[in-house]
């Protein structure tokens, strides 16, 4: 079925390492490997999720695809084009076909602007069109993401966190964008309102033809809305597969532990569930360990895992590994 | 056998600029030592300022206790002025807050942190309280315990610093310990392994334990009865599998079904629950969910239901209508 698809992003090798804090004014610290040799695809008009734990680097993917940081190597090509060849104004055109939901939706909108100029932004920026057009197109947004389109001239501080998430929503759709990263775009909400917000995203998707990169760390919400899934850790993704058989299926020994900590809301399965605990925490990105990143934690490491790397390889028919155990 | 802790018709209130906020309304229940009680519901039901209340920790003003008793262990503990408090606390309950990164004190190290507590509550000299701060350290599985007493909090992880934490409110053994949300700032795999942590604990060491969180998938590994909390009413109690398998309240049912199953098939729309919680500075006059419940008759917006037990079950329910909601809600 993939093979038919037509592939929208296309990401091949990415890197972006930070400057680590400087030890001394003679010596630097070492880069933080955020993101350290990533390659995956989306296919148009699918979700791929993004799931990792905290400082995998699944934000840094995310915000490096929409050239929001420039890559330290590697390339995304979107749609055919490989942004990296693009100078600034044409690169300021395609970003107008991918955008990005935020997570916090109290820090990502200006609270001294208006809905309406906030939703409007990206129509001043990239259109020409009059204040009427404007103010028309930016009332059906609110109207398509379920809310009053006469709120335009309130201000974020009047919103409810649910409701401000609609209005990044809103802006985040302005463009007719035909591909949005969506950065744990609920985690900050309560669950009522979570199943709201993921309910219209999945709406929009069928409605509108988006395609989605859906980046978060809540393994159930993201299975339930994820065509594909990927698994990072580290700066690395260590698994992708399609989203059932990562969940039953899964190889890398990294993707299994995260599956059994999902706390369950079902007293009869949390009580026959397998669970397995991993030991430790996440090392620190800017010395990461020899060999397997995850060797530090892996409850089956063999020798070979400290030494060498393992290759992120595909071992059945679009399920990509990185795990020396996978045959 | 009488139980650990009783409330009775606990009232917190605000006195705000804004007006009165309305944060725990009438809240009573029963605890048995050595259990684990879930309390659950979203930001601002009340749930953390009703274990504060018990703790006499509202800052006042603007917050205020109007109404209420708490008995522990047959004390009441709201006639208590504030050095009897200050004795029970700790010793008698302990609590363990969300955030390990802010509720440690940066500028002490752990063992100080630790020792405190046993210095303050037991006849203890600093040289036993410090090997008792290692041994502490050491059962809630930090590894070399004993050399890191002298680490400062930025030393240590997240988990770590929780798990410090855990050791902090076990030093003086309570009765209860309660927990507030100790596992939402965790990575899910940190998650798992606190939790495992505090099964073992509590088996070994037989306290009661308050956890309070908004996560269901957390308490259903974990309690042995749960309440569920709306708007500063409890709306639902019972044990586990009476919430979870009989879920009677349609707030209850909303928020189950709102959460994703991993046996979902694929494009199944998540039940969510229309609009917002109600503002505690207004509440209605009702039932407090009767703006959002599908169910809703005149009556629920006139009268609100008292909670009550379901026959021969240790389940109660505050809605007018579970009868009839019993039998569609219940996947």
């Amino acid at each position: 079925m993939k093979a038919e698809m037509k592939k929208l992003v296309e990401v091949r090798n990415l890197k972006k390492y930070f400057p680590g804090t400087e030890v001394s004014i003679f010596r630097a610290g070492n880069d933080v490997k955020a993101v350290d040799g990533v390659s995956f695809d989306i296919y148009e008009q699918e979700t791929l999720g993004l799931v990792g734990e905290t400082g995998c680097g699944k934000t840094t993917v995310g915000r490096t695809m929409l050239h929001l940081y420039q890559p330290t190597a590697g390339n995304i090509i979107f749609d055919g084009v490989d942004l990296n060849d693009l100078g600034e104004r044409e690169l300021r055109f395609a970003r107008s076909k991918m955008q990005m939901i935020f997570q916090d939706p109290y820090a990502s909108l200006n609270p001294r602007m208006t809905v309406g100029s906030i939703v409007g932004a990206p129509l001043d920026v990239h259109t020409d069109q009059s204040r009427t057009e404007k103010r028309e197109r930016v009332q059906e947004l609110l109207d398509i993401v379920g809310l009053n389109p006469d709120f335009v001239n309130r201000y974020p501080h009047e919103f409810s966190g649910g409701q401000r998430q609609r209005i990044g929503i809103a802006r985040a759709l302005a463009l007719n964008p035909d591909f949005v990263v969506c950065d744990e775009p609920i985690s900050s909400l309560d669950v009522s309102i979570q199943a709201q917000v993921v309910n219209l995203l999945e709406d929009l998707q069928k409605k509108l033809g988006l395609t989605y990169l859906f980046i978060a760390h809540d393994l159930s919400m993201v299975r339930h809305i994820s065509d594909r899934m990927a698994v990072m850790y580290l700066g690395k993704i260590v698994e992708l597969a399609d989203r059932d058989e990562i969940f039953l299926n899964s190889l890398h020994p990294y993707t299994q532990a995260l599956m059994s900590a999902v706390p369950v809301p079902d007293p009869d399965l949390a009580e026959t569930k397998d669970r397995i605990i991993l030991d430790g925490d996440i090392p620190n990105p800017s010395n990461p360990p020899l060999g397997c990143n995850f060797n530090t934690r892996c409850p089956v490491a063999i020798d070979i895992c400290f030494k060498e790397e393992p290759e992120y390889r595909e071992v059945k028919d679009n399920h990509w590994v990185a795990c020396h155990l996978v045959k | 056998m009488t139980p650990l802790l009783e409330i009775k018709n606990l009232k917190t209130r605000f006195y705000t600029q804004d007006g009165v906020v309305r944060a725990v309304n009438d809240v009573s229940y029963t605890m048995d030592s050595g259990e684990i009680l879930g309390v659950v519901g979203e930001s601002g039901c009340g749930k953390s300022v009703h274990a504060l209340s018990m703790m006499q920790l509202i800052p006042y003003p603007p917050g205020k206790i109007t109404n209420g008793e708490v008995w522990l262990d047959g004390q009441d503990l709201l006639t208590l002025n504030e050095e009897e408090m200050q004795k029970v606390r700790g010793r008698d309950i302990a609590m363990i807050f969300q955030d390990p990164m802010t509720s440690l004190n940066p500028v002490f190290t752990i063992g100080f942190q630790i020792t405190e507590a046993l210095l303050l509550h037991n006849d203890m000299t600093k040289r036993e309280a410090k090997d008792r701060a290692g041994e502490l350290l050491e059962l809630v599985g930090i590894p070399g315990a004993k050399d890191r007493l002298d680490d400062y909090p930025h030393q240590f992880s997240g988990g770590m610093r929780q798990r410090a934490m855990i050791a902090m409110g076990l030093s003086c053994e309570p009765k209860l310990l309660i927990a507030d949300e100790p596992t939402t700032a965790l990575d899910v795999t940190i998650q798992a392994q606190i939790i495992d942590l505090v099964k073992k604990l509590q088996e070994e060491l037989g306290m009661a334990i308050m956890w309070i969180t908004h996560d269901l998938g957390v308490v259903a590994e974990l309690a042995h009865t749960i309440n569920v909390m709306y708007a500063g009413s409890i709306i639902e109690t019972g044990q586990i599998h009476n919430i979870y398998k009989e879920t009677k309240h349609p707030y209850t049912i909303g928020l189950l079904g709102s959460l994703p199953r991993l046996d979902d098939a694929p494009g199944t729309e998540l039940v969510s629950i229309p609009g917002l919680p109600p503002d505690l500075l207004a509440l209605p006059e009702g039932c407090p969910f009767a703006a959002r419940c599908e169910y809703r008759i005149e009556k629920c917006l006139v009268e609100k239901p008292p909670l009550e037990g379901i026959d021969g079950k240790d389940h109660s329910v505050a809605c007018w209508r579970w009868e009839e909601i019993a039998g569609i809600g219940s996947k």
